[in-house]
């Protein structure tokens, strides 16, 4: 029904040209310059494929879901429901009822803090968080507090980055009700030990909620090895449609949790007097979905699948290394989240200050350079005044992005700070 | 520095300035310069009621009035809205509040200031001009 993706088999390797020619936003000139895109870590660039579904899903068939029964409406339900599956496969949750489509990490995270809150929190319970979330993963868990009377904790950071794990157990008791933390920092690119926090956590029967905004980007994820209660993650970072997301929940936990959003396909019966609700996944997808886009989210997992590639990963590792030799030497850079012994832990995500520049007068000429950075508090305020600074400028890479980028970035960031200093 | 002109000519002469500049990396160098150059402003100044909302780097902008005259000073922690503030001030510092409310402040639009940046800088220079703006009506 819709054309496939064209992935590549074992006997074709794939190189950087093939994957950039997935990409029709890379073809862009700015300012007459060839576009370098280094803020991936905000939104990745769309996928030809993804493009293309969205397409021939508007055109074909547009029609809303599990209602109607003509044609259209079976072939956008089936559509739907099989994408469903793919990132059931993908994740590798237990059964598809596990996987709820949201509009991204932020719905997400809201619709647990909502339904979990209402169920398992009441006054005096506690929720804890890290020092190194996004807003996302702090601002849901604060109302809930507002709401029920209950206390937010946070779990420190140390100087290199790293979640001060060993702080964890003293922090839990009788009172957490829930424990969040991001899979990977969106500003230190750090990769947190979010297995051993699971561990940690399920010892004394607490559940876990991870953010994968950034994890599903560049780990593999499977939610029954990592255990985890809750993992969400966003479609426009897998280089899918924006405004779709998932949610995976255990079971047992989505059952016992009430609704968030009413309305929709999301009931079971509606009486005046009283109304029963959908089994799961429905229940949590209230209204008309988005779903010429959330289908996008399985080409996006094909793509992800096919980067797992010997050569790609070499060339991804050595372009990685390089931005972070060069950044790392350089006296007058102070780079944030520091890996420790090699540079497993530490994603092509780099956030850093130059002394003596603003991040934003640095974002500003590498924009009329052709490049495309992000400056500012990257939506984590709290990690900015851990540090003491304003703010940060920092450089994200996708596996599209060339050797060549990263060497142009660098270069450009040294004609940048020679202007500015 | 255009204190002998009128403040259309001085408006006229920062368009000239800005127009010796096609690529925007120049321009933006000679606002560096401008930034760098922008006289000093008083530490005991630097409070919340002197900052400038929507500016992602922050901007105080304080002012006095001589002789009929209102004079600005500002200073930024980001050195190109530096050279922004300081080009403002060039233009606006020194003459009579009327002088400056009668101005459409259109120089902003012809040196093509507004659309060359980013939606936060953009917003940040829209409050700096209507903070100018208030105070020269405030004045009159």
């Amino acid at each position: 029904m819709f054309s496939k993706f064209a992935g590549f088999s074992d006997n074709n390797m794939a190189s950087i040209s093939d994957i950039r020619s997935m990409f029709p936003a890379l073809e862009r000139k700015v300012y007459g310059k060839s576009l370098v895109y280094l803020d991936n870590a905000a939104t990745g660039q769309r996928l030809s494929s993804v493009i293309e579904m969205w397409d021939e899903s508007s055109r074909n068939h547009n029609s809303n879901l599990h209602r109607a029964v003509h044609l259209l409406a079976s072939e956008a339900t089936e559509e739907y429901e099989s994408a469903r599956d793919a990132i059931r496969q993908y994740i590798n949750a237990e059964s598809r009822e596990e996987v709820i489509f949201t509009s991204g990490t932020t719905a997400s995270i809201n619709l647990v803090a909502y339904s979990f809150g209402e169920a398992f929190v009441k006054e005096g319970s506690e929720i804890i968080v890290t020092e190194v979330e996004h807003h996302s993963n702090i601002v849901p868990w604060q109302l809930l507090c507002q709401r029920k009377g209950a206390f937010l904790k946070v779990l420190p950071v140390d100087d290199d980055g790293y979640l001060r794990i060993e702080c964890l157990e003293k922090m839990i008791n009788d009172n957490t009700a829930i424990v969040c933390v991001s899979h990977i920092s969106n500003v230190l690119g750090i990769v947190n030990p979010v297995k051993e926090i699971v561990r940690i956590c399920h010892l004394k029967g607490i559940p876990v909620l991870i953010d994968g905004a950034q994890g599903v980007v560049h780990c593999s994820v499977d939610v029954q090895d990592l255990d985890c209660d809750f993992y969400a993650f966003s479609g426009h970072k897998i280089y899918a449609a924006t405004g779709t997301g998932v949610l995976y929940g255990k079971k047992r936990w989505l059952e016992a949790m009430p609704p968030f959003l009413g309305g929709g396909e999301m009931v079971g019966t509606v009486k005046f007097s009283g109304t029963t609700y959908a089994p799961l996944p429905m229940k949590f997808e209230a209204g008309t979905q988005n779903f010429s886009s959330a289908i996008t989210i399985r080409p996006a997992l094909e793509f992800l699948k096919s980067l797992n590639d010997k050569e790609l990963n070499q060339y991804y590792e050595k372009v990685k290394t390089f931005v972070y030799d060069s950044l790392i030497n350089d006296k007058r850079i102070r780079l944030f989240g520091v890996p420790r012994g090699t540079t497993e832990d530490k994603i092509p995500l780099f956030s850093f200050c130059v002394e003596g520049v603003h991040h934003e007068d640095l974002a500003l000429i590498l924009d009329k350079m052709g490049i495309a950075t992000r400056s500012g508090q990257m939506c984590a305020e709290p990690i900015m005044d851990r540090f003491g600074v304003s703010g940060m400028l920092r450089a994200s890479f996708a596996p599209y992005n060339t050797i060549e980028e990263a060497e142009y970035f660098i270069e450009c960031l040294n004609r940048a700070i020679k202007m500015l200093r | 520095m255009y204190d002998n002109m009128t403040l259309q000519e001085a408006e006229n002469a920062v368009i000239g300035e800005f127009s010796m500049y096609d690529e925007w990396l120049d321009k933006y160098e000679y606002l560096i310069e401008l930034g760098k150059n922008l006289g000093e402003y008083p530490q005991s100044a630097k409070t919340d009621d002197k900052l400038i909302k929507g500016c992602q780097s922050r901007v105080w902008l304080d002012y006095y009035i001589q002789d009929g005259k209102v004079f600005f000073q500002a200073d930024s922690d980001a050195i190109i809205t530096k050279g922004i503030i300081s080009l403002l001030i060039s233009i606006y510092s020194g003459r009579t509040p009327s002088e400056i409310a009668s101005s459409d402040f259109s120089v902003v639009e012809k040196i093509g200031l507004k659309e060359n940046l980013s939606p936060t800088r953009a917003n940040g220079l829209v409050s700096m001009i209507a903070k100018i703006r208030q105070v020269a009506q405030e004045n009159k």
